[in-house]
């Protein structure tokens, strides 16, 4: 009876309005059987780090397009530590200069998907991460 | 044990971890459920059900919020738990309650978790329950449970829940909906929300008219000249449990209009359960079929492991070739392995 999920969180920290690529993000993992928590618009660092910790998440997507990345996302990456969650991936999408890609890897982002990335490469990327976290048999 | 300490100690890394371990029905997750069981019974559950689109999320937001006034003085600790559907295909879910609970980030009194319903069809999952009884011993001192939205016959939360609102807003059916069996009959508290919008008059007397048919309310009044009369009933209705009449109540889930009266009723229909033994009865009827479920699964599951080889894929086979009835399949299957009740070696 015992089965194991992928439980992924898709949020939108700071302050600009456009959520269509999370939705998309959302649906394709959805379809790639994990199951997505979905918080919306206008989320702060710190209601986003509350939300994956009661939520027990594998891994936290990130859609920014108002090009405050390089103050959220090390700000999440920071909450979660201090919340003993520093295994949750926490990966990217939205507008992401190229320039800001190198420092944003190092501080511990998995991947950053820019709008015409496949679903495919998240989907998989997602699914190699956990399963070398945590060497699963099944997955979703 | 870790976690379970931590839990009872109100660590929330530990109360999310173990709920994981729960909802996956791992080895970990039953001893964890074992150890905690002693410490559950204080809560309140109270279950939220409805069409899809008729404000759960938002009522259970609103509700929380109430619970939680004044804020920083109140003690009353509110646990979430909000479940949305499975993909039947893919086994994946959105589960989007929280966009409609922001306004509880940020209070450590308010814990909430979104749970995929994982093929049940009852209209909650069918660990929710397990995962209620640790949010209760965590010292939750009221769980509110949103199911999936519920058309008619997903009723299982009244099973699992003391108290039980369901929620109707305007525009949504007419009154043949509200006489039908099923979801309206487990209401303890009927609620319309989206009272700000039209037509709430036409769906609250609807509703009103069928809770009188099971509840007549005493009056006289003169049809075709005669004077008719209906009397008031007994307090002690026919059923197990005494008479509660759901109160209908009036909410617009977005402004907070209606939710004191609402706290008010589900606080009545506590304090009636509690004086008329009610409670017990439902937390009796609740492990009741909780037993009964478990027993099924662990006796199917033994049985089959005592199959031999191929027996059971036979029997399926032997169906498909309309040789054997089910009921035949069964007792062949049954004979096979020894009978349904052997000695344990």
């Amino acid at each position: 009876m015992s089965e194991r999920k992928i439980r992924v969180l898709i949020a939108k920290p700071g302050l600009d309005g456009h959520d269509r690529g999370a939705k998309v993000v959302a649906r394709a993992l959805r379809d790639a059987g994990m199951e997505v928590i979905y918080t919306g618009l206008r989320q702060t660092p710190e209601m986003i780090a509350e939300a994956a910790l009661q939520e027990d998440v594998d891994a936290v997507g990130l859609s920014i397009l108002s090009g405050a990345h390089m103050a959220l996302v090390p700000r999440v990456l920071e909450l979660l530590k201090a919340n003993g969650q520093e295994h949750v991936k926490v990966f990217l999408g939205g507008i992401v200069p190229d320039e800001d890609v190198p420092l944003l890897l190092k501080l511990g982002v998995m991947g950053i998907y820019g709008p015409g990335t496949l679903s495919d490469t998240y989907v998989n990327d997602i699914r190699t991460a956990m399963m070398a976290a945590n060497a699963w048999h099944t997955l979703g | 044990m870790d976690l379970v300490q931590g839990i009872l100690a109100g660590d929330r890394l530990a109360l999310a971890r173990t709920l994981t371990q729960v909802e996956n029905g791992t080895a970990e997750g039953k001893s964890a459920l074992s150890l905690l069981f002693p410490h559950t019974g204080k809560a309140h559950l109270v279950g939220v059900t409805g069409a899809s689109g008729t404000g759960k999320s938002s009522l259970v937001n609103q509700l929380a919020r109430y619970y939680r006034m004044p804020a920083g003085e109140s003690t009353r600790r509110v646990a979430i738990v909000a479940v949305d559907p499975t993909s039947p295909f893919t086994g994946g879910a959105i589960l989007g309650d929280r966009i409609r609970m922001r306004d509880l980030a940020g209070d450590p009194g308010v814990f909430i978790r979104s749970m995929a319903t994982r093929g049940s069809l009852g209209g909650i999952a069918s660990a929710t329950s397990a995962v209620v009884q640790v949010l209760d011993a965590a010292g939750y001192d009221l769980i509110l449970i949103e199911t999936v939205g519920a058309g008619q016959s997903e009723v299982d939360i009244a099973r699992l829940a003391h108290t039980t609102l369901v929620v109707e807003a305007p525009g949504l059916g007419d009154d043949i909906q509200a006489i039908k069996a099923g979801i309206l009959e487990i209401a303890d508290v009927l609620v319309v929300n989206k009272a700000d919008l039209p037509g709430v008059e036409n769906t609250e007397r609807a509703l009103r008219g069928s809770l009188n048919l099971a509840h007549p309310v005493p009056h006289r009044f003169i049809h075709h000249g005669k004077l008719e009369i209906i009397p008031e009933q007994s307090a002690v209705s026919a059923a197990s449990e005494p008479l509660w009449v759901p109160p209908i109540l009036r909410t617009v889930a977005l402004d907070g209009t209606g939710i004191p009266k609402l706290a008010d009723a589900i606080a009545d229909h506590r304090a009636h359960l509690e004086t008329t033994g009610g409670w017990e009865q439902r937390v009796r009827w609740r492990l009741q079929t909780e037993l009964d479920q478990l027993l099924q699964t662990t006796l199917v599951e033994g049985f089959r492991s005592r199959l031999p080889a191929g027996a059971y894929e036979q029997a399926v086979q032997d169906m498909l070739e309309r040789r054997l009835s089910p009921f035949q399949a069964v007792e062949k299957l049954v004979d096979g392995a020894g009978g349904l009740i052997t000695e344990h070696t």
